[in-house]
């Protein structure tokens, strides 16, 4: 398959981009708003053509350990689901980062708490960027906001997971799975042969073969000696990711004298309001974290020293405002504006906000 | 004759599988699970498939069984092991995946994983360690416990009422259609572990024919969970045991 440009949805353009991608296999469990992604799959049939293995499991426990089973072997695999899903997956995602094993997850975050609503939410941001499951870990959170970033971060969430044998994870939220937008479809990879896999991941658990030694792939480690090593080796790699692959995008931010922070498809929308006040001489600017984790602490900081005030803006009651806060470290005020249980903000919204925080704008 | 004389290889008879690490093992002494490992170790190297053999370890008292059988392992989750081996046997569709699990993990916490590999026919193969007994943990009340039975949790002896019965989840595997053969067995006498060596090579063969799921219930003894010495845990088991776990075939489709 060739580079194409189509018209589709979020959910869509992922399915197309894990088998663009050459994954080895994608295994998930249906629920709204992200069951796009497995009809897509079972629509496409890449078995046929590629060989990516495609099953709908019988939970989302199941799903994410067949991930945990099949990245043991080196394969690229791949799991989707919403809020209520991923709780589910959580066990699964500690134990792929404790046997530092390779996989992407992908989050379409509608609202919580609980069984909650199919609207769109950012309200997992907490559970995707400090943990989620048991134990010290970080997963590579990418977010993204447009449908081609829905695709482009496939590959990205893989090639990172690889490069740094850890989880990855797209959070993205309902909006931008379920939107539908022109998109860049890359063209087609080859999976890896076996030989590629074994050179790539001599540690994968696939059969000896050729090997003098076992592998084996495991999260367990009773001499607390041993276990304390591990997690260092893991702090290790983390403080590697956090120097290496940070990544972020600004806007008007060069004369900025106000900042508002957000994520994903809401950042789209932080930015007409942006362009609302800027045409009435509001000198407001941009900073959409692409990864929310690692953090972009560093520039929110720079840019704290630039401007009157921070805010940010989410789909939740008040969660990426924390690292922004740490990030500014108290030299400017930092307030939070956000809607939840599946509402939506529009851009006089968002600017009215800025205003109520900072009187001074009106 | 002199000791010389006798030790010369036409005269072997026993010696530790090549494929039965030297590691010292943790389980205790009368424990079923150090020879079922034996017969699996055997049994990769005979039927000439370590070098494609991927294990799933379970939680539980087996959960380092990778450590003493020298093929790739992976250690999965509590009752998890069917759900790795399900993705791990078909995105390596060429290769042998097995799963070796207790009974809490397989028939407790790992129900649902069970029944569904099951079901879906993975091309896998179970081997099922039913002691009736939560080893690893100190003993507790597994699904598999026999009514009456004292465990950690049930101090004064499993009740209906209380804990609901014993779960013969064999016998439920063997109604799926995804099962190919499934088979009740036992290692406490000789013959016994004969049959249960050709129930796990089946298994395994039908495994790589890509037949369906197999598994093999192996009824076990815990001497240390059930307070006896190995030799009356044989006698317990062969009289209290097979009553409610009878050994033999549920399924065989050759």
């Amino acid at each position: 398959m060739e580079e194409e440009v189509r018209l589709m949805k979020g959910n869509e353009a992922i399915a197309h981009a894990a088998i663009r991608y050459g994954a080895d296999g994608y295994f998930g469990y249906p629920i709204t708003p992200q069951s796009e992604v497995l009809e897509t799959l079972a629509e496409l049939r890449p078995w046929e053509t590629t060989g990516m293995v495609v099953l709908q499991a019988e939970s989302e426990v199941a799903a994410i350990n067949m991930v945990y089973g099949g990245a043991a072997t080196g394969k690229a695999v791949m799991t989707s689901s919403s809020s209520p899903g991923v709780s589910l997956k959580q066990e699964g995602i500690s134990y792929l980062a404790a046997s530092e094993l390779p996989a992407l997850i992908v989050n379409v975050m509608r609202g919580g708490p609980g069984l909650g609503t199919i609207q769109p939410s950012q309200a997992d941001y907490f559970q995707a960027t400090k943990g989620g499951g048991h134990g010290d870990y970080h997963m590579i959170v990418l977010a993204p906001a447009t449908v081609q970033e829905m695709t482009d971060f496939v590959a990205l969430g893989f090639d990172l997971a690889f490069k740094y044998r850890n989880p990855a994870m797209i959070l993205a939220d309902g909006i931008v799975g379920q939107m539908m937008e022109k998109v860049v479809l890359p063209p087609q990879r080859p999976r890896r042969t076996e030989e590629e896999l074994r050179a790539q991941c001599p540690w994968a658990a696939c059969g000896r073969g050729d090997r003098d030694h076992r592998n084996v792939v495991t999260s367990l480690e009773l001499d607390s000696a041993k276990m304390e090593e591990n997690n260092h080796r893991f702090q290790r790699t983390y403080r590697l990711i956090e120097e290496n692959e940070i990544r972020f995008k600004e806007y008007y931010t060069e004369d900025a004298e106000y900042l508002i922070v957000a994520f994903g498809s809401i950042a789209r929308i932080c930015l007409k309001a942006i362009e609302e006040a800027r045409e009435a001489g509001i000198k407001i600017g941009l900073l959409r974290p692409i990864t929310l984790w690692p953090f972009p602490t560093a520039e929110i900081a720079r840019l704290s020293k630039q401007v009157r005030g921070i805010l940010t803006v989410e789909l939740n009651a008040g969660q990426m405002v924390e690292d922004v806060r740490l990030s500014a470290e108290g030299r400017v005020p930092v307030f939070h504006f956000g809607r939840m249980g599946g509402m939506i903000p529009n851009p006089t919204e968002v600017l009215e906000a800025l205003k109520n925080d900072f009187p001074e704008l009106r | 004759m002199t000791p010389e004389e006798i030790i010369k290889p036409e005269n072997k008879v026993y010696s530790r599988p090549r494929l039965l690490t030297e590691n010292v093992t943790h389980y205790c002494p009368g424990c079923s699970h150090g020879v079922v490992h034996r017969i699996i170790a055997e049994l990769l190297d005979e039927m000439g498939v370590a070098d494609k053999a991927i294990g799933i370890a379970p939680v539980g008292c087996a959960v380092f069984a990778y450590n003493y059988i020298d093929v790739d392992w992976v250690e999965a989750a509590h009752g998890r092991a069917p759900a790795l081996a399900t993705a791990a046997s078909r995105l390596n569709p060429d290769k042998l995946v097995f799963t070796y699990q207790g009974d809490g993990d397989l028939a407790a916490i790992g129900t649902a994983e069970t029944i569904h590999a099951a079901n879906r026919g993975e091309n896998i193969a179970i081997i099922f360690i039913n002691n009736a007994i939560y080893g690893m943990t100190g003993g507790q009340m597994a699904p598999t416990t026999l009514l009456g039975m004292k465990t950690a949790t049930t101090p004064y002896g499993r009740t209906a009422e209380l804990n609901g019965y014993p779960l013969a989840i064999t016998n439920l595997l063997a109604q799926l259609d995804g099962t190919c053969y499934v088979t009740r067995q036992a290692v406490h006498t000789p013959a016994s572990v004969r049959k249960t060596k050709a129930a796990i090579k089946k298994a395994f063969e039908n495994a790589m024919a890509k037949k369906g799921t197999s598994v093999v219930e192996v009824v076990g003894t815990c001497s240390s969970g059930w307070k006896m010495t190995p030799a009356q845990s044989n006698d317990w088991m062969a009289e209290h045991m097979f009553e409610k776990y009878p050994l033999g075939d549920l399924k065989n489709e050759d």
